[in-house]
């Protein structure tokens, strides 16, 4: 369903993304990690036409939309979500939404009907009167997945909706991601929490200073050596594997 | 809907009881001031775009209706229409170099206080604006000019108010008004949601810059005479941005709360002093810092959130 080709995003001499050439399957969960600083927001800004790319090409369905705005990539079916969210903090919930379903329904009536079912999907169904400033992070994690969703995408780009939640409240937008998923919208995520990782997608891609370092499931990527040294340090992968074997003998 | 149509049936009644023409005349001038806040909050309010120079989009449509009445000899709601063309495309114009170029909060403010000081000066040395000593309208009493006794005046201004109330309130009901909500919200936000932020923000100023332009043609028509400063000058921008922010920008009722604050404030403060000239605009001045301070979202919002609470209470305590 995505591809990008050769990705390269340059900030003056930093390179964020170099080369990077990702896909992500219909009907898939993607995963993006990667430490502090490899790139994957500067990727996803690219892929959904907030950034130029340098280099490299981005297909979407078939069709290349590198270099498109982000409003006409999103009239074709592609959403991102904001890992700093960003609700509209003097809107309700439901107008927050409504904003994303007004993408596919000109009128008002339909459009909130709309807005209003996607708020009860993500779990928003009581708090739709609320102002957004109002929401407590979880909440506001939600309605940036709900006003996204709320454009009917095809391909849902989520950028870290569980930084900064309580596992009690990770377990709660688990099945909900999962729910998006088998209502048959491909996701691709950027997330840190490995555990989420672990249980939510059927590929990973591990990013470090800008370079693909490792691809596959996420089960065979997390016993990768570049992936443990690149969390932990140059040296780790070595270390963690005497560190296995002298507690088997 | 419910409230507009009201307010305007209240205000219909008006001429029938008040017989003083200086009272009649502050509620033209309250009427006016609220029409032109209301044309200033379709850009700043509901879209977020804050300009200083909506004098620029006023004084078009008030030039070009006296010239084209005077020396092109066009009837007068020829005129009329030609006064929102010609607002709305100085406001395209205007719209067009600010925001291609993604110029945004003050910036914005500046491009726009900017064009109107170009407007002023130049109105006042080209000949066809009759220069420094301005351009007069010959009085002609009759609908067909447009020109009125003092109640019809009143009805004139009424109707006016009463449309672009309505059209706001059309665009709060509908996708353009979520549009430039969210515009004003985030625009990066607007944006991954599928808002074309430009095209949006050229509707937005197509159309305020329009009611102005009709505004500067009401204002012809009352006046009888414009000159580059009545026009272009920095008080009619200012007039037109403080209503809507002392009385709640982005809301319906704000503008016409805060036209009808500044004016009462400006006569008081007239018949306080015995008139210093100047005065209004100190007081003007104090509001806008209390306002700013005390009361961010203005009187409408100010008072909508304490009523809120108080409302909200019961059920906060229940939980």
């Amino acid at each position: 369903m995505l591809t990008t080709q050769g990705l390269t995003k340059r900030f003056g001499g930093l390179v964020a993304v170099r080369d990077a050439s990702i896909s992500a399957n219909a009907g898939d969960i993607t995963a993006l990690i990667g430490p502090n600083g490899a790139g994957k927001t500067t990727l996803f800004a690219t892929v959904a036409g907030f950034l130029k790319p340098d280099a490299g090409s981005v297909t979407f369905g078939g069709r290349d939309i590198t270099g498109m705005k982000p409003h006409q990539i999103c009239d074709l079916g592609m959403v991102r979500t904001f890992q700093i969210v960003k609700p509209f903090g003097k809107l309700s919930v439901l107008d927050n939404i409504a904003v994303g379903a007004y993408a596919r329904f000109p009128r008002r009536q339909d459009a909130l009907a709309h807005a209003a079912a996607i708020g009860r999907q993500v779990g928003l169904g009581g708090q739709l009167e609320k102002i957004a400033a109002g929401l407590t992070v979880a909440g506001r994690k939600r309605l940036e997945v709900a006003r996204a969703l709320a454009t009917s995408p095809r391909l849902l780009l989520l950028d870290e909706v569980m930084a900064g939640l309580t596992p009690t409240e990770i377990d709660e937008i688990v099945p909900i991601i999962f729910g998006i998923r088998d209502t048959g919208v491909t996701i691709l995520l950027i997330e840190h929490v490995m555990q989420a990782v672990m249980r939510l997608s059927d590929r990973a891609y591990v990013l470090n200073e800008g370079h693909l370092i490792a691809e596959g499931t996420p089960q065979e990527v997390v016993r990768e050596p570049a992936v443990i040294e690149a969390y932990l340090g140059p040296g780790a992968a070595t270390r963690a594997q005497s560190f296995a074997s002298r507690n088997a003998s | 809907m419910v409230r507009i149509t009201t307010l305007a049936l209240l205000l219909a009644a008006v001429p029938l009881f008040v017989q003083s023409n200086h009272l009649l005349g502050l509620f033209i001038a309250v009427l006016f001031s609220a029409y032109l806040a209301q044309s200033w909050n379709i850009l700043g309010g509901l879209c977020g775009q804050f300009s200083f120079g909506h004098a620029a989009f006023f004084g078009v449509g008030l030039y070009s209706s006296l010239i084209l009445q005077v020396d092109f000899g066009w009837p007068a709601p020829l005129a009329l229409v030609s006064a929102a063309v010609a607002g709305a495309v100085t406001g395209l114009f205007v719209g067009f170099v600010s925001f291609r170029y993604g110029l945004r909060g003050s910036y914005f403010a500046l491009v726009t206080l900017a064009f109107a000081e170009i407007l002023r000066m130049t109105a006042s040395v080209v000949s066809f604006t009759g220069a420094g000593s301005g351009k007069y309208l010959p009085t002609r009493l009759g609908i067909e000019h447009l020109q009125f006794s003092k109640s019809g005046y009143f009805y004139f201004i009424l109707v006016l108010f009463v449309l672009v109330h309505l059209l706001v309130l059309a665009i709060q009901n509908s996708r353009l008004g979520a549009r430039f909500a969210a515009i004003r919200e985030d625009e990066e936000a607007a944006s991954a949601l599928g808002v074309d932020v430009f095209r949006y923000k050229m509707i937005a100023i197509l159309i305020s810059s329009a009611v102005a332009g009709v505004g500067g043609c009401f204002y012809g028509q009352y006046y009888f005479y414009t000159d580059p400063h009545i026009a272009f000058g920095a008080a009619v921008s200012i007039e037109m941005l403080l209503a809507p922010i002392i009385g709640g920008a982005g809301t319906l009722f704000g503008p016409i709360v805060g036209a009808v604050v500044l004016r009462v404030a400006a006569e008081l403060g007239q018949s306080l002093t015995g008139g210093v000239p100047g005065f209004n605009l100190i007081l003007y001045g104090i509001m806008v810092i209390l306002i700013v301070r005390y009361m961010p979202d203005g009187l409408i919002g100010g008072l909508r959130r304490p009523w809120a609470l108080m409302r909200r209470r019961p059920t906060a305590t229940a939980g």
